[in-house]
């Protein structure tokens, strides 16, 4: 494990960008690397606090298994969905080939 | 023609007596974005032929004796990143360009039920990631009172509007700050509920366990009349909150006396010196006012900025996920789906958007998730800790809303660190999930406004608006 507020590599973030399906090149990423890099330095700062026996938090108000009536209420409109779409076909969206080049 | 009143109670009072018709109103707001949005570009979109018919309704309800809603022909300007249903919402990003909603978010819905009439879409930083509204796709924000300097952001263009009068409220979005921060840097008053006070159905998701939707306006009492017709719960929002619409326009002028107000002894440093003397001043006024301020610390404040950063940009990359160029919005074609989403993503956004995706990305990746995420978390809920110990001893606590006045274009947009030290007083209550609001409190350096921040503990809107109320009644006795 890579300690906490240790800079980013450029190599770390060309694994990032491709995860999160990011198209970015070479000089990008180096550009990323540094700016990223800075950002990170400041993070170092929470490894002062002792966390221990402390609970994450992951949000505000404790809201648990929220569910509405289960009765039939109107959907979107199909049909105006679609029409924003970037590629429709048989009121579906249309989308290229799953199984394609990249591996 | 009669004189168009400033605010949007007097607005809706005097429509609603028949004294002045929604269109009169709408038309004298209308010549004003025609005469100055040139110069400010506060909008995205204005939705001048919607707006006008939304007035005409209003009329013909008044002409029939029908009843009207609380904001009979107020105009209203909407941050571009909520959802209205066949009118264009970008997020000011390429990536949603040219799209139009299925549907209106719940606060659309509620805003026209309550007569308010939608004069456009406001610009900011794009998905809301940023403080300066520099971020956008469409261009910058210009701050109307010195037009060399930013709004603030992200909800720049919501500010904006209110500062020059193209509206006298708008409503904008904060995560970290997106609506005080602006609302501080323009001069005018910007509210955000706790979190869950208003239905977030229909708003773009930025970071979905701290985004709240909140108004702006020129008064304390405006920003209390839109938050009641905004807030309460909707099933359409599981993180709604159950409680009903709080009542909150009287509390803005109910004073502070006997009220205890903290003033926090470690407040992280940063502030320009004269934003510090306002908030000594502010301190002052409140006790003048009967209140009496009480010593407090929150020693984990200081965390704060790590903590958020690593949170918002983590729930980012997740709810961002969704603009894949399959149902909505931007694709560049590609040979199969994988290449067609990187190409997609890659042309869609812009720089700060791609920086907040890999930064959360890379917190929440496989090694490195315990190292920054997982101690994010904890590090919230110290911080949350650390507000319910203070609110033992205090009703309120005041601190400054942004550590600088507003700064000039190009100052910051290349630094992301020094931008996102804009928000250091601003996001412990997005990570806590307090209410708080920013109130103009006279000037700093180069004359600009000074915003106050209010904080208040989860649902204690109503002491919030008391402190704000009385912060404007003093800020307007000494000038």
């Amino acid at each position: 494990m890579t300690q906490s507020g240790s800079p980013i590599s450029a190599a770390d973030v060309a694994k990032v960008a491709h995860l999160a399906r990011l198209d970015i090149d070479d000089a990008q990423v180096e550009n990323f690397t540094e700016q990223l890099a800075k950002v990170m330095g400041h993070f170092g700062d929470i490894d002062a606090l002792d966390l221990t026996g402390i609970e994450p938090m992951t949000q505000p108000y404790p809201l648990v298994n929220v569910m509405r009536e289960d009765v039939e209420l109107p959907t979107l409109d199909t049909d105006e969905v679609l029409a924003s779409a970037p590629a429709a076909e048989e009121r579906r969206f249309r989308v290229p080939p799953i199984v394609g080049t990249e591996g | 023609m009669a004189t168009i009143p400033t605010t949007a109670s007097e607005i809706a009072a005097a429509v609603a007596a028949g004294s002045i018709t929604a269109r009169e109103v709408l038309e004298a707001h209308l010549a004003r974005i025609d005469a100055r949005e040139s110069e400010i570009n506060a909008f995205n979109l204005v939705t001048a032929d919607v707006a006008r018919a939304q007035a005409d309704a209003i009329d013909a309800d008044i002409a029939a004796g029908r009843p009207v809603g609380p904001l009979a022909g107020v105009p209203i300007a909407l941050k571009d990143n909520m959802c209205t249903h066949g009118i264009e919402t970008t997020c000011s990003s390429k990536i949603l360009e040219g799209w139009k909603p299925p549907y209106d978010a719940t606060v659309v819905t509620r805003l026209r039920a309550a007569g308010a009439v939608m004069v456009g879409k406001t610009n900011l930083d794009e998905f809301a990631m940023g403080s300066s509204t520099e971020n956008s796709a469409f261009g910058a924000t210009r701050n109307p009172l010195d037009t060399a300097r930013v709004p603030g952001g992200s909800s720049g263009g919501s500010a904006a509007a209110v500062a020059a009068g193209f509206s006298p409220v708008s409503l904008g979005s904060d995560t970290g700050g997106s609506i005080r921060q602006p609302a501080a840097l323009c001069g005018v008053v910007g509210v955000k509920p706790t979190y869950g006070r208003v239905s977030r159905y229909g708003l773009v998701a930025y970071a979905s366990s701290l985004d709240q939707i909140g108004p702006f306006a020129t008064t304390v009492a405006d920003a209390a009349l839109i938050t009641e017709v905004i807030a309460g719960h909707d099933e359409k929002d599981s993180t709604s909150i159950p409680q009903p619409s709080p009542s909150l326009v009287g509390a803005a002028s109910q004073g502070v006396a006997g009220m205890r107000i903290g003033r926090v002894v470690d407040l992280p440093g940063g502030a320009e010196p004269e934003v510090s003397a306002r908030l000594d001043a502010a301190f002052e006024a409140l006790a003048a006012a009967g209140a009496t301020i009480v010593d407090i610390t929150l020693p984990s404040l200081g965390y704060a900025l790590t903590a958020y950063y690593l949170i918002a940009p983590a729930e980012a990359s997740s709810n961002l996920a969704r603009f894949d160029g399959v149902r909505y919005g931007l694709r560049v074609n590609a040979a199969d789906t994988n290449a067609m989403y990187g190409a997609t993503r890659a042309a869609g956004f812009g720089d700060e958007v791609k920086r907040r995706i890999m930064l959360g990305t890379y917190a929440l990746s496989a090694g490195y998730y315990d190292a920054y995420y997982g101690k994010a978390l904890k590090v919230r809920r110290l911080i949350a800790q650390d507000f319910d110990k203070a609110y033992e001893s205090v009703d309120t606590i005041l601190m400054p809303t942004s550590p600088l006045v507003a700064f000039k274009f190009g100052e910051k947009a290349d630094d992301p660190m020094s931008m996102y030290l804009c928000d250091i007083y601003t996001i412990p209550t997005n990570l806590a999930g307090h209410p708080a609001m920013s109130v103009p409190f006279g000037t700093g350096a180069h004359g600009l406004p000074v915003g106050i921040q209010v904080l208040a503990p989860a649902l204690g809107e109503e002491a919030m608006f008391r402190v704000g109320g009385a912060l404007e009644a003093a800020a307007g006795g000494a000038q």
